[in-house]
């Protein structure tokens, strides 16, 4: 397949946009945008979100048309996305451990529970 | 496409050109791209480290002789069972059949002239080497008392063994294979011969090609669990120590994101032996080629999901395990539904017992009971009495050794006339197939009754009353030993006296049977066209020289 | 196909065509960035565990980070990704080998203004406030071990970037040897795509460093 040959002023028009989001990420980072509970123990915290949000476009426009992506065949792609959805399976698991020991109280010895199981003295 | 039957007046090997004699001297063989040698390169260095791993385990198997131990120190014991779990793992079990067969077989079978980037390969043969080198001396120079899984915070602040030099060396040995699974999955995208699509591909491609997707998914997690272990031990600050707020279940999560898909690495290749042995020696094609291709992959992406099995009763929260137990069952499914492809595909076939059947045969009786001891350790409650016994130690043997060893043997032995040009006396092979065979069984049975007697593993001292099947055990092991010492005389002993094997001495179907044995070094004449299903067997038995 | 078809010099023997080779390399860059994902991803995964669970340790080692530091050295690296992404496309648009060298000298001087920001004024100026885990480490403030634990992250993190960043600059450097030498034009210049789609992956782990590491918990607090 020919090599699509991107126009240079859209890499300009991509570099302009990185470096504008840099700064909205720094600037955003000095207000305060707040938290919201949700259950009774987590809060979202917006500051990290925006943040998260703001780094993944940047990764996109650096994947989409410096590295071509745009343009590229379906199978790097699936390369690509394999690769972080592998990544997510792997934080999303641990992180299942990680969150949910304290779900579970501390067992009790279980010679508290004998007189439980000793119904005929 | 041509027939598969070969010419009984061809000329004999060592008067016509191929890959073994187009050029001579050590510099032809240390500087090749030519990804044949290059296979036979990771075959010497490879059996040389699986007898080092053995050496380790026959050691063990002296000692446990006695209930108190009759040949080491607990310390020593320590460093043997470590020894040969990290040289048996990481140097022989995942690179064996990829590195060997793999490398020999994937442009043949697919009609390339090469793999996709040669010299990446040779690279990859000088990194294992390397780390083999790393690990060897952390061997010689007093050994590692970890285990092979190297947990952290012993491994990292506790363990006074020689920890950095062994984790180097698996964390170097780990890019030989990311560099193979690179080379296969683009070789196997790109380089296959004109009508060779997805579904006219040998099962082994399939297999080859699931393999590398998690050479490539899973083996940089355990590069960076290992730096991480190495920092902690060289700096002493506390990543994995809960003095200091770490955690050493995080240390096993990413280990064994690595390692449970690992022994899938150790087990799909294998498969793909077995799915090509099988066919050609009933002479029939593979029943339900698309679902085998398919729980390939299936068991590559599923293996992804289960690695919390190996972590019920260390302290990870009861939620995570009910995940993990639901995955764990889920992915033996695959695995499973390969058994019944393959005995259907035996089923009304036209049987044979050479070396290479007898393999497969055990394979298929060995590895479905590992797997099916694996259910009981997959589920929650019967894992929690298994766990960390000799249960645990039969059941990866049977899949392991029972399996992919008896997968790469039986594949070295189906392949060895197309790699060497000569056939090996086939009565000495069946007769240590049948060893290897009885003396495996005879070792690790009875260690699936002592681990559901309660006995520990990793330990070097037991109750009197597990002696008997200890001893056991241990006469089964010098059996194996043995079974595995006379392949190793005969095939050598074949190189230079076996009579010399044609093209297609097995009457088997593949591109890489229609080409001259050995082949010659730039595979084929002619890029071949491919016009045929795979497997695509008659049910008439061929003869052939 | 018969071997003896006419194979131009650039076409290495085990492929066909310009275009399968070419697609080849390209497709094994990804693969190997794949890899690089899942190695990156475990070092992130296990600060993300660690953020979780002393988010307030956390919070108080990034405010010990500097963000304007953080925030020229990501925008150097964006530049020298444009100029990467143009020394591509120099090639790629038949331009002169001096355009392509020029556009490579460039990317290459702003890795090392990347790594020299990082090591002169970053990396030094925690040494000395003695914010460096195994080496010199002397808070005791709050959550001492936590913060600790952040460091440890921070110097692994950027420190295996920084490493990543080293290796891209041997690879520049050797593609602008081989540029200078006349290798590529608009037929052939597999090897500058390939390297820049390294050095882009190496500028993207910078741009989630960046607000991990840096922007914890947010600087409204106070942090400089």
């Amino acid at each position: 397949m020919s090599e699509h040959i991107v126009p240079v002023k859209n890499y300009v028009a991509v570099f302009l946009s990185l470096l504008i989001l840099t700064a909205l990420t720094t600037k955003v980072a000095y207000i305060d945008l707040g938290q919201t509970a949700i259950g009774k123990t987590h809060v979202i915290d917006w500051n990290t979100v925006a943040a998260l949000v703001i780094a993944v476009l940047k990764m996109l426009l650096v994947v989409l048309f410096f590295m071509h992506v745009k343009y590229s065949p379906g199978l790097t792609r699936l390369v690509i996305l394999a690769g972080f959805f592998w990544l997510a399976i792997m934080i999303a698991l641990t992180l299942s451990d990680e969150l949910s020991r304290g779900w579970t109280g501390t067992p009790q010895p279980w010679s508290l529970l004998v007189p439980v199981f000793h119904p005929f003295f | 496409m041509s027939t598969a039957v070969a010419d009984i007046h061809e000329v004999p090997a060592g008067s016509r050109v191929n890959y073994l004699n187009a050029s001579y001297g050590i510099k032809s063989w240390l500087f090749t791209t030519d990804h044949k040698r290059i296979a036979l390169l990771y075959l010497a260095s490879i059996t040389f480290m699986f007898f080092v791993g053995g050496t380790a385990a026959v050691l063990m198997r002296i000692h446990l002789i006695e209930p108190s131990g009759a040949l080491v120190q607990p310390e020593t014991y320590n460093k043997l069972f470590s020894i040969h779990g990290i040289v048996m793992v990481f140097f022989f079990l995942v690179p064996s059949i990829p590195a060997t067969l793999g490398n020999f077989l994937v442009p043949l079978m697919i009609g390339a002239r090469d793999l996709a980037f040669p010299k990446l390969n040779l690279l990859s043969w000088y990194v294992y080497m390397v780390g083999a080198i790393f690990t060897l001396y952390a061997v010689i120079s007093g050994g590692v008392d970890t285990g092979w899984t190297f947990y952290a915070p012993f491994s990292s602040l506790y363990s006074q063994t020689h920890v950095i030099a062994a984790a180097l060396g698996v964390f170097i040995t780990g890019f030989s294979s990311i560099l193979t699974g690179l080379n296969f999955i683009v070789t196997i995208h790109k380089m296959r011969a004109p009508g060779m699509t997805w579904f006219r591909l040998p099962l082994f491609i399939w297999a080859m090609y699931a393999t590398s997707v998690i050479f490539i998914l899973g083996t940089p997690v355990i590069a960076i669990t290992i730096f991480l272990l190495g920092l902690e031990r060289l700096l002493h600050v506390g990543i994995f120590d809960p003095a200091v707020g770490g955690d050493p279940i995080l240390f096993q999560h990413l280990f064994w994101f690595y390692s449970h898909p690992a022994v899938y690495i150790m087990i799909l290749p294998a498969m793909g032996v077995i799915s090509e042995v099988v066919t050609c020696f009933s002479k029939k094609r593979i029943f339900g080629y698309s679902i085998v291709a398919f729980s390939s992959m299936a068991i590559a992406v599923i293996s992804f999901l289960v690695w919390g099995h190996h972590m019920f009763v260390t302290g990870q929260s009861v939620y995570a395990g009910l995940i993990f137990s639901v995955l764990s069952f889920l992915v033996a499914i695959p695995s499973a539904i390969k058994v019944f492809n393959w005995t259907s595909t035996l089923y009304k076939g036209s049987i044979s017992y050479e070396a290479p059947m007898l393999y497969a045969l055990g394979f298929i009786g060995l590895f479905t009971m590992g797997g099916l001891t694996g259910l009981f350790l997959a589920s929650l409650a019967t894992d929690v009495h298994l766990n960390g016994t000799y249960f645990i130690v039969a059941h990866f043997h049977y899949i392991m050794v029972g399996g992919a060893v008896m997968g790469y043997l039986g594949g070295i032995h189906f392949w060895w006339p197309k790699i060497t040009g000569r056939l090996y006396p086939d009565a000495w092979a069946r007769f240590a197939a049948l060893v290897v065979f009885v003396g495996f069984n005879l070792t690790f049975f009875p260690q699936f009754m002592l681990g559901y007697l309660g006995m520990p593993r990793r330990y070097a001292v037991y109750p009197e009353e597990f002696q008997v099947l200890n001893v056991m055990s241990s006469a089964g092991a010098s059996i194996l030993g043995i079974g595995y010492l006379i392949p190793l005389i005969y095939l050598i002993w074949s190189m230079r006296y076996g009579p010399v094997a044609g093209p297609n001495p097995w009457g088997a179907r593949g591109l890489e049977w229609e080409v001259p044995s050995p082949p010659p070094t730039e595979n084929f004449e002619d890029i071949p066209v491919v016009t045929e299903e795979a497997y695509n067997y008659t049910g008439a038995r061929q003869t052939l020289g | 196909m018969a071997r003896t078809a006419a194979h131009s010099p650039a076409l290495v023997h085990q492929f066909e065509t310009k275009e399968q080779q070419h697609d080849a390399g390209s497709l094994g860059m990804w693969v190997f960035l794949a890899t690089e994902i899942m190695f990156f991803g475990g070092v992130f995964m296990a600060y993300i565990v660690y953020r979780a669970l002393h988010l307030e340790a956390f919070i108080q080692g990034s405010h010990f980070l500097d963000v304007t530091f953080g925030a020229t050295n990501t925008a150097v690296l964006i530049c020298s990704s444009l100029t990467m992404a143009l020394a591509i496309n120099a090639a790629q648009t038949g331009k002169s080998k001096s355009t392509i060298i020029t556009f490579l000298v460039l990317t290459m001087l702003l890795g090392a203004a990347f790594l020299f920001i990082k090591f002169t004024f970053e990396w030094t100026h925690d040494w000395t406030e003695g914010l460096v885990p195994g080496l010199h480490f002397t808070y005791n403030g709050p959550h001492a071990p936590g913060v600790q634990l952040f460091f440890c992250f921070y110097f692994f993190m950027t420190g295996l970037h920084a490493l990543h960043m080293f290796i891209g600059l041997g690879i520049l450097a050797t593609l602008t040897v081989m540029a200078y030498r006349g290798r590529f034009n608009a037929e052939y210049y597999a090897p500058l795509e390939v390297s820049g789609l390294y050095w882009h992956f190496v500028d993207i782990v910078w741009i989630f460093l960046f607000p991990l590491l840096y922007l914890i918990g947010g600087r409204y607090g106070g942090g400089h």
